[in-house]
């Protein structure tokens, strides 16, 4: 039977029995080198030149100790919001209102020192922890509350979680218009040093060389975080059972785990993360709280997320790398670019997949 | 133990001719040689057993006929005709057509609509009273009853598969790959399907039947072909000579014993416990209605009855899965209603129906899958965390010891056949010192080589002392290992004899609802009340 044929080869895909080790790692890197080549025909279509862009966009974000603090303090929020969802995420529990989350934990943040409730002058290491603890709770609560419903009335968590940012964000909204506006701006006041976390600049006086060197002790935080995540998922015995859901939900009621619990907990967890996210961003960077002070950070944290693999130790390479696009993004123009890689990035990672799965390789006809 | 002897082809006549030549067939996967230069032959008008364990290559060697796979070497003639098929869709156009184990129906088309999907013909507009009409007439000239305007959601699962057949049969497929048709068939459902195939050969079509249960292969087949690890042991041989021994000598490629060691034992005191249990299915229809069963330390009970009839229910309700009604108890302890855990920590193994769904998780470890009921305890579980070495130790242990077959206990279960992945559940199971296992059609869909260890491991836990609950819907399997049976039929279940008076005949009828008077408990003989259930 003659049929005509595009190309003399044709794509063959067998399922792989078994994926090499490190083939993750190859593959995510390969969709990225893909991602870029691909980016550098767009730029080069609009007129750019791909290699000086990119060039830039290193220079930019990693050329200079100042540009790297920089690119950490971006970071800092994506590290969080990428732990936030990778562990929901993990459980095949699709939290993808992180960023209500994050606004939520910046509210709490702001409302330790807004409300008044420490008295002038007390010592950051009352006030900083309290914040941060704050900026975990109200966070979490506010995840909580879409866990709450999928465990006991099996409401679907995408769309609660979503709803819950469009809240959250009026919620940022009234307040700082409202009771905690300054002037009538659409800002509260700014924090008190104490309510400051410490920059590398506030050393300067002691280590010349750090002045200017934004990054604050959020992004050890974050570090931290990642490490007690790893921890958490890959030598406990809860991290066994969100593994086991995840898996095969099925499989982990037959072995006796509450699955419903599990969903609060993970929820919990996942939203306290994004509330530090919003803590440590207020208290860190911007030392008040106001309207739109997130450009997405909930939402780009998904994409760190899945760039990870849902692996945290990963999430700190991802967090970082997306850190260094945004920070670009204002250097180069027109600076809907970064925006557009970091698209073609994803499309390009989650696209690799198909090479952990199948063996493809080419035929002659 | 010496390889076999491959029995020739050639002593027996062609007495028809050759619907399909497949020579020298090699067919190569990543580290594993699927099909190592095999010859296979079907002649016009017969029904030609393709046997093997699993993983023997049969379904790869009819991959590649029904144009699926292409193979590295060796050429496949059809009527004669040297063939080169590039999908299944050539295969189709050359008459071949393959029905698959897993069925590819869309469940809320119609049955027509199942059948007219891929085909060019009717191309816009949709006149499906005309091809309902052509489709429903297949069907009666087939003897392949279906309704042809039927959504096929609500078809049973023999229902389906004959409407896989149809769809092959209205492509025009003279020749009919069945892989492993019966492994979801209930018994009944077997046999119409056999008659099916018997009819569909009277009118000149050929079927390869693809199995590895000896008993259907010798009543349906003209011919048998026996593989083993990509060879052929045994090409086409009359099955008419053929007995089950020299058959499974063939396949397994060493004697299998055919009895097992069974020790006397005198059963010990009631483990498990139930009195007036009631339960609904999924569906909210009555699924239990008033079960009285005891099982005791060191005995075997086993539960016959054809699929659907509350068997799974049953096992769900005893561990913890499944709410119900009446009392459940376990060493003493009431467990109906209670949590998992409290069921598992009362010391209850079970071994699901469904391995892969239920048993196991197919993307994590071995080692993952193996603690699955052991990780919140020491030495595994410490406090809050799990010691990974111990953990992997334990996993290496039980592997070497239950003979799981993987590359290490990294691997992911997802890689495990059948056999293995059974082997692991049980390896968890009972390294978890069980007082009562609950084993639900424990060697569904293994090879011969596997049934028998799982029967040895199962004989092995009655010698220990644990009580064993054995549901399945092989007789000859409960009447070997069980010390005594019971049949669930409605959801009703029947008072227990002991295994040795037990009589084939009267429990196929049990089975199939025909009570003695006075066998089934709890049963007023009035009109039944269970009302949405018919």
């Amino acid at each position: 039977m003659p049929r005509r044929h595009l190309l003399p080869v044709r794509i063959v895909a067998e399922r792989r029995l078994e994926a090499p080790r490190g083939l993750g790692l190859l593959t995510t890197l390969g969709g990225i080198v893909v991602a870029l080549v691909i980016s550098g025909v767009l730029i080069a279509v609009i007129g750019g030149d791909p290699i000086g862009s990119y060039a830039h966009i290193l220079r930019a974000s990693l050329g200079s100790s100042g540009v790297l603090s920089d690119t950490l303090v971006k970071a800092t929020p994506l590290i969080f919001t990428g732990l936030a969802s990778s562990i929901a995420f993990r459980m095949r529990l699709w939290n993808i209102g992180t960023e209500g989350q994050l606004l939520m934990g910046a509210w709490g943040a702001s409302a330790v020192v807004l409300f008044g409730l420490l008295p002038a002058g007390t010592s950051p290491f009352i006030t900083l922890p309290l914040m941060m603890l704050a900026g975990f709770g109200v966070g979490a609560l506010w995840a909580g509350v879409a866990g709450w419903l999928k465990a006991r009335l099996n409401v679907n968590e995408i769309i609660t979680t979503l709803m819950l940012f469009w809240i959250a964000q009026r919620w940022i909204q009234y307040w700082v218009f409202g009771p905690w506006s300054e002037g009538g701006f659409q800002m509260s006041p700014r924090f008190p040093r104490e309510a400051w976390l410490p920059r590398l600049t506030d050393f300067a006086s002691a280590v010349p060389d750090l002045g200017g060197l934004t990054v604050h002790l959020g992004f050890v935080l974050a570090l931290v975080a990642a490490g007690l995540i790893w921890f958490l998922l890959s030598r406990t015995r809860k991290g066994y059972e969100i593994r086991l859901i995840g898996d095969n939900p099925r499989a982990a009621r037959y072995a006796g785990i509450d699955i419903g619990r599990n969903i609060i907990l993970v929820m919990l967890i996942s939203g306290g993360l994004a509330g530090l996210a919003g803590a440590s961003e207020i208290s860190g960077v911007v030392h008040r709280l106001q309207d739109n002070f997130s450009p997405g950070y909930g939402f780009t944290g998904i994409i760190v997320a899945f760039l990870a693999r849902f692996n945290p130790i990963g999430v700190v390479v991802a967090g970082i790398a997306f850190g260094a696009l945004i920070l670009a993004g204002r250097e180069i123009q027109p600076a809907g670019i970064p925006a557009m890689i970091q698209g073609i990035i994803l499309f390009c990672v989650i696209a690799s997949d198909v090479f952990l799965r199948y063996r493809v390789r080419l035929e002659a006809r | 133990m010496t390889d076999t002897h491959a029995l020739d082809a050639t002593r027996a006549a062609p007495s028809a001719p050759l619907a399909v030549g497949m020579r020298d067939i090699v067919k190569r996967f990543p580290g594993v040689l699927a099909n190592d230069a095999v010859d296979f032959e079907l002649r016009r008008g017969e029904v030609h057993a393709l046997l093997g364990e699993n993983g023997a290559g049969k379904s790869t060697l009819m991959n590649v006929l029904a144009g699926l796979y292409r193979p590295d070497a060796g050429t496949i003639e059809v009527d004669g005709r040297e063939v080169e098929f590039q999908s299944p869709r050539d295969a189709i156009a050359a008459g071949l057509g393959m029905v698959h184990q897993h069925f590819t129906l869309v469940p809320s088309l119609t049955v027509t609509e199942n059948i007219l999907l891929g085909l060019r013909e009717p191309r816009f507009r949709l006149a499906l009273g005309r091809y309902e009409a052509r489709v429903g007439a297949l069907a009666e000239e087939t003897g392949l009853a279906v309704d042809p305007r039927v959504r096929v959601w609500q078809l049973s699962v023999g229902e389906q598969q004959r409407v896989e057949i149809l769809k092959m049969l209205y492509r025009g497929a003279t020749i009919l790959v069945m892989d492993e048709p019966t492994a979801v068939l209930a018994p009944q459902e077997t046999e119409e399907l056999f008659r099916t195939l018997r009819s569909m050969t009277e009118r000149g079509n050929s079927v390869v039947f693809i199995s590895h249960k000896l008993d259907e292969v010798l009543a349906i087949a003209d011919r048998i072909t026996v593989m083993r690890r990509g060879k052929v042991t045994a090409a086409g041989v009359e099955a008419a000579g053929m007995t089950k021994r020299e058959l499974a000598r063939l396949m397994v490629g060493r004697e299998v014993l055919e009895s097992l060691e069974k020790v006397a034992r005198e059963p010990g005191p009631a483990i498990l416990e139930l009195d007036g249990v009631g339960a609904i299915s999924d569906r909210g229809l009555r699924a239990l209605t008033d079960v009285r069963l005891q099982v005791h330390s060191g005995e075997i009970l086993g539960l016959a009855g054809v699929a659907g009839n509350g068997q799974s229910e049953l096992a769900e309700v005893i561990t913890g899965l499944r709410p119900c009604s009446g009392h459940i108890s376990v060493n003493g302890k009431e467990v109906a209603n209670r949590p998992v855990i409290e069921v598992i920590e009362a010391g209850v193994a079970h071994v699901p129906e469904d391995r892969t769904g239920t048993g196991s998780a197919p993307n994590l470890s071995l080692t993952d899958n193996l603690i699955m009921k052991s990780y919140r305890t020491r030495p595994i579980g410490r406090g809050w965390t799990i010691d990974r070495v111990v953990a992997r130790h334990r996993a290496e242990e039980l592997k070497e010891a239950y003979e799981v077959s993987a590359p290490s206990v990294d691997t992911e279960a997802r890689l495990l056949s059948g056999g293995n992945l059974q082997r692991l559940i049980l390896a968890r199971e009972i390294s978890s010192g069980p007082g009562l296992m609950v084993a639900v059609q424990p060697t569904r869909g293994l090879d011969v080589g596997a049934i028998e260890t799982v029967h040895r491991l199962l004989l092995a836990q009655r010698a220990d002392g644990t009580a064993i609950l054995l549901i399945s819907e092989d007789l000859d399997e409960i009447l070997s290992i069980a010390d005594r049976v019971a049949v669930i039929y409605e959801g009703r279940v029947s008072q227990p004899i002991p295994a040795t008076q037990a009589d084939v005949a009267e429990l196929g009828l049990l089975m199939t609802g025909v009570t003695p008077s006075g066998a089934v408990p709890g049963d007023d003989g009035g009109p039944r009340t269970s009302g949405a259930a018919a």
